[in-house]
Parts: C-alpha cells; sequence; structure tokens
C-alpha cells in the first residue's frame, strides 16, 4: 500500500510541477491544484498509512494519528480558498491584459510559424 | 493582563470585522479614523508587551488552555515582541499616509490592511510551525488583495506572478512540515528543538531535507537571490501606503529563518546544527550583488527603492548566516532601521511623483516641483540612512555587521562585498537625486501642495534613522538582549514547555 500511495503522490506532484511550468495561466493554475492534491495526501501520510485506526481514542484496538488529519482538513481549506482566488485573477488577467498568457504578452516567436 | 499576547491578533481581526459592518462601512472617514484608532491602541500594546518581555521571561498563551507541545501556543520573548512592535509602528505610518489623496480608495481597503496586520502580527507571535503556515497564508491572501488594489494593467501582471509563486512556496511549505511531523513528531517550534537533538541517525537525511525546503520558503518570502524577482514588480506597482506595509513582509521571511534555523537546527542540533548557515551566507552574498545591479538599472524611483530592499534583505541574511550573536544582533538593529527607512522612502517617491506632474517618480528631466525644497531635504535623510552615511542609523547598523565577520575568511567576502553594494547605492541615489531635483525643464506645474498627514507620515518615518542612531546605546542592548535570548536554545524549550515539563518530571 505504502509503494502505490508514494508513487500515487509522486506522480501528482510531477504533474502538477509540469503544469505550473507552462506558460498559459489556465495550465498553471490546474498545476497548483494537483501539487495541493499532492500535498494534501503527503501530509495525511506523514502520520504513518494505518488501516482499521480510529482517531478518537476508546472506540479501537488501533489508532490513526488524528494530528495530520486536522492539518490536512487545514491545508485543503486553504488551498481551496486560494485556487478560488487565482482562478478569479487568471479571468481578470484575461480581461486585463487582453490574452492568458502568465506575463501578460505572448513571447515573440523568432523562428516563425504558430506556436501555440 | 494575562491576555495582553492574544491583543495583537484580536485586534485587527475584530477591528477589520467591525469595518465591513454598517455604521463603519458607510464611510471611508470613519474607517480611516477608526483604523488610526486601532494602530495607535496596537502601538500601546506593544509598548506593554515589550516591556513585559524584556526582563528575559518568555510570556507564553495557550489558546484553548491546552498546554504546548499538544496545544497550540503564542510566544512572546524578545525577539517577536520587538517584531510586533515594529510592525505596530509602520502600520500606524502607511495608514496615516491613506489620510490624503491617494488611489486606495474603496471599502475594503482598511478592513484589508487590519486582516495584513493580523497575519503579520500572528506569523511574529505563534510558536507552532503549522500555525506559522497558516498565518503566512492568511498575510498573503490580505497582500494579494492590498497588491492589486486600484487595478491597472501592471499591478494585473505583477499580482499574478505573486499569487502563483507564493501558491507553489505554501506547496513546498506543507510538503516541509509533512516530513518534519513524520520525523520528529511535532510541529511545536520548541519541542521541535528537542526531538531534533534525539532524532534517530537513519532520519536524518529525511530532517535535513525538511529544513532545507523550510529555507526555500522563507527565502521566496524574503526575497533571497534565486527567489527575489517576484519583489521589484510587486512592490513598484503596489499603492505607496501598500508599498509601505510590504517592508515588513521581507522581513516576516527574515524572521522565520532567524527563528527556525537558530531555535530549531541552532548550536545544540548535534548533526543538524549550522543547517542553513553556509546557503545564507554565500546566497546573501549574491543577492547583495544582485541588489546592487538593480539599483544601478532602475529607471523609476520606486523600483530602486525595492532594489535598495534586495540589497537590505541580502545583507541582514549574511549577519544571520554567521549564525552567532553579535551578528544577530546587528541584522536585528539594520532590520528595525531598513524597515522604517525604505517604507519611508516608498512613500517619499509617491510624493514626489505627485509633484511632478506626468514625469511621475521616472528619472527623466521635468518641471519643477512645487515643494521642491522640503522634498528634497526628506530625501537627503532618506538617502543618506538607506546608503549608510554616518551618522545615521544606516551606518551603524552595517558597521555593527562588519564587526562581527571580523574572521578573515568572512571579512574577505563580506566587506568588500557590502561596501561596493553601499557605493553603488551612493552613486545611483546622487544621480536619481539631480535628475529629480535639479534637472528641470519649464515651468512649475499647477499641483495642490502636499497633504498634512502624508507629510507627517514621511517625516515620522524618515526620522527613525537619526532617532536611532541618537538612542543607538538603549537600542543596541535591547537588540543584544534579543539575540542572546534567541540563540540559548535550552532557555527557549524551557521557556515555551514549562509546564508540560513540569508535568512529566512528576
Amino acid at each position: 500500500m505504502e509503494a502505490l500511495y508514494a508513487f500515487c503522490v509522486g506522480l501528482l506532484t510531477a504533474c502538477g510541477i509540469f503544469l505550473t511550468l507552462r506558460g498559459r495561466t489556465f495550465p498553471v493554475v490546474v498545476g497548483l491544484t494537483l501539487l495541493s492534491y499532492a500535498v494534501n495526501l503527503f501530509l495525511f501520510a506523514s502520520g504513518r498509512l494505518t488501516e482499521d485506526g480510529a482517531a478518537v481514542l476508546g472506540t479501537s484496538e488501533h489508532y490513526a494519528d488524528p494530528l495530520p488529519q486536522a492539518l490536512v482538513l487545514t491545508a485543503i481549506v486553504i488551498g481551496f480558498a486560494m485556487t478560488a482566488f487565482v482562478v478569479i485573477l487568471a479571468m481578470r488577467a484575461r480581461g486585463d491584459l487582453g490574452n492568458d498568457h502568465v506575463d501578460g504578452r505572448l513571447p515573440v516567436n523568432t523562428m516563425g510559424g504558430d506556436r501555440t | 493582563m494575562d491576555h495582553l499576547l492574544i491583543l495583537p491578533l484580536i485586534l485587527p481581526l475584530l477591528g477589520g470585522l467591525l469595518m465591513l459592518l454598517p455604521p463603519l462601512s458607510k464611510s471611508r472617514v470613519r474607517q480611516r479614523n477608526f483604523a488610526l484608532g486601532l494602530a495607535s491602541a496596537m502601538i500601546l500594546i506593544s509598548i506593554l508587551l515589550v516591556v513585559e518581555a524584556r526582563p528575559g521571561e518568555i510570556i507564553v498563551y495557550h489558546l484553548g488552555n491546552w498546554a504546548p507541545p499538544f496545544g497550540i501556543a503564542l510566544v512572546g520573548d524578545r525577539l517577536s515582541t520587538l517584531l510586533v512592535l515594529l510592525t505596530s509602528v509602520l502600520a500606524f505610518c502607511s495608514l496615516l499616509y491613506t489620510f490624503g489623496p491617494s488611489e486606495e480608495e474603496g471599502s475594503f481597503f482598511q478592513p484589508l490592511m487590519q486582516f495584513q496586520l493580523l497575519g503579520i502580527n500572528g506569523a511574529f507571535l505563534t510558536g507552532d510551525i503549522f500555525n506559522l503556515f497558516v498565518f503566512f497564508e492568511v498575510l498573503l491572501i490580505a497582500s494579494y488583495g492590498l497588491l492589486m488594489f486600484g487595478g491597472g494593467k501592471r499591478r494585473t501582471r505583477a499580482g499574478l506572478h505573486y499569487v502563483i509563486l507564493n501558491l507553489a512556496g505554501s506547496a513546498v511549505f506543507l510538503f516541509a512540515l509533512g516530513i518534519l511531523y513524520g520525523t520528529l513528531g511535532t510541529l511545536n517550534i520548541a519541542d521541535m528543538a528537542r526531538q531534533v537533538q534525539l532524532v534517530d541517525p537513519a532520519d536524518l537525511p529525511l530532517v535535513k531535507a525538511g529544513g532545507l525546503m523550510l529555507l526555500i520558503v522563507f527565502g521566496l518570502k524574503a526575497a533571497i537571490l534565486p527567489l527575489q524577482f517576484w519583489l521589484p514588480a510587486a512592490y513598484s506597482a503596489a499603492a505607496p501606503a501598500v508599498a509601505a506595509l510590504f517592508a515588513i513582509m521581507t522581513k516576516v521571511g527574515i524572521y522565520a529563518i532567524l527563528r527556525v534555523f537558530t531555535v530549531v537546527f541552532g548550536d545544540s542540533a548535534g548533526d543538524l546544527s549550522g543547517l542553513a548557515g553556509p546557503w545564507l551566507w554565500w546566497l546573501s552574498l549574491l543577492t547583495l550583488t544582485i541588489g546592487g545591479i538593480g539599483v544601478l538599472a532602475a529607471k523609476d524611483m520606486r523600483r530602486l527603492v525595492a532594489h535598495l530592499i534586495i540589497i537590505s534583505v541580502g545583507t541582514l541574511l549574511a549577519g544571520i548566516g554567521l549564525e552567532r550573536e553579535a551578528a544577530t544582533s546587528a541584522a536585528l538593529y539594520y532590520l528595525i532601521h531598513t524597515t522604517l527607512v525604505s517604507a519611508g522612502l516608498f512613500l517619499l517617491a509617491d510624493l514626489i511623483g505627485r509633484q511632478r506632474g506626468k514625469a511621475g517618480d521616472r528619472l527623466i528631466a521635468a518641471r519643477p516641483m512645487h515643494q521642491g525644497k522640503w522634498l528634497s531635504i526628506l530625501y537627503l535623510i532618506g538617502a543618506l540612512a538607506v546608503i549608510g552615511m554616518p551618522p545615521l542609523s544606516g551606518f551603524v547598523g552595517k558597521a555593527l555587521l562588519m564587526k562581527s565577520a571580523l574572521a578573515v575568511s568572512e571579512m574577505q567576502w563580506f566587506w568588500p562585498v557590502l561596501l561596493i553594494s553601499s557605493l553603488v547605492a551612493l552613486i545611483k541615489l546622487s544621480r536619481a537625486g539631480s535628475n529629480l531635483f535639479w534637472h528641470i525643464t519649464g515651468e512649475k506645474p499647477v499641483v495642490t501642495p502636499v497633504d498634512r498627514a502624508q507629510l507627517t507620515a514621511v517625516i515620522l518615518l524618515l526620522s527613525t534613522p537619526v532617532l536611532m542612531s541618537l538612542f543607538g546605546g538603549p537600542l543596541t542592548e535591547l537588540t543584544d538582549a534579543t539575540a542572546q535570548q534567541l540563540h540559548d536554545v535550552p532557555g527557549q524549550i524551557g521557556g515555551v514547555l514549562r509546564t508540560s515539563l513540569a508535568e512529566g518530571s512528576n
């Protein structure tokens, strides 16, 4: 289970980083979202993965560390608000700057041809 | 006064919320007056806090009455109370500036300023590293709003870069926290300092990676070399009062570096001690260099001041990178000086820009200023202070820093870089000054004279270098005591965890 979990977090992070490095705002926003998913899963795993573990004392034989769950909850809420903000900001930038490139202007293509 | 320590968080939070409700939200004048009243109260409270923390006792406030390391605690030691006082003074002056004719119109400006202060004070006072993340996000989301206040293409573009960079930074922050929690099993800074001594050798590389990832995040906030490119665009695009308040934002990153890498990865951390020192030292020297180049290339005064902030970040982090008490004390003195002076220069740049008609604060020949004489005197004081010319506080700060790097291997790098960057600042600021005040064409433009409140704000900020060198003795005593307390890691651990340690021994 650990290997699969780690692979998923790694894959999400890799996709997130790749998309964040793109030139247009939409892939960047999606990339940031993937990155925050990866972070949330990672934080969750920092309390070790336990099966059938209860987070509340006195209800089970096994216990899971409840703190990472609280941390993830906080991180999800903050990440959600930030994503909403950056989506609106990207739309505003599209309106203000006239294009959706993160630099506010399309790069000049010296090689000729359309590179979008 | 058991609850004094929570007031710097409660006041801006409730104040900001109240401003969004009818009696205050109806009129901007009422909002402004209320905000100024809050800022004055905050100065009083933070002076009380500094006095209370002065004897060396660490004030700990248990939120929800859960003792650390299980509950979240607010920690007021000499360092954090001093920085809260600095924030309050800066906030008072920035708010005073909004009393004049400015672009900061709209009923959300003042509440956003209060939420920004909530985030900054929270970041200074918290004793829990996850809570530090939360307060970082609070101050960031308020700063996103403030940065783009007034609209315009430049602000949108600068804002987009700033927001995306900081969101990526937050992700790195959380990864680092996950690693550190997974290996150390705690998020309370004092408890982390204790656990780091007992860490399993197999986990050492992980803890190291987590610690250095934290350095990346704090470096992004502080604008250290490879992560500083957002700063000039963002700061020069922001409205003047916002840019002045943002002068403390890089210092939040520097504070976080100082706190985490002195207490957690400090002298008592065994194999992990001095984790950040070499990185900080070399990167800060490069930051100084790139700041100097940026200063030479600046085409308008606000961008010039923004690059001067990068120079000051380099200077400060070099002091912190030395990782010893005398250097930390000198860096703290310089930190107070540079925050207030660069805020004053941002505001002054706006005043100058208003008086020059279309030319604004660009460094080109333009029509003479209406009140050029007074503004040029203020410019002279600000420039002398920021360059580090005697007798003002910039000189004292830089001299103290240089005195703390006396070993040959440190001196041969730090002294030339710092002195050359000061020389570069001297050249550029004298050129800029002669451009702004003497390079004149045409008639005096018809403009309204400088607003009294705005002028007072600038005078207050730019009088600090004079006051700081007049009262240099008491002030350096205070920073010495602060640095001594910060470097006393067992004292920090004992001070914060005293209740739980006492219970544990029973």
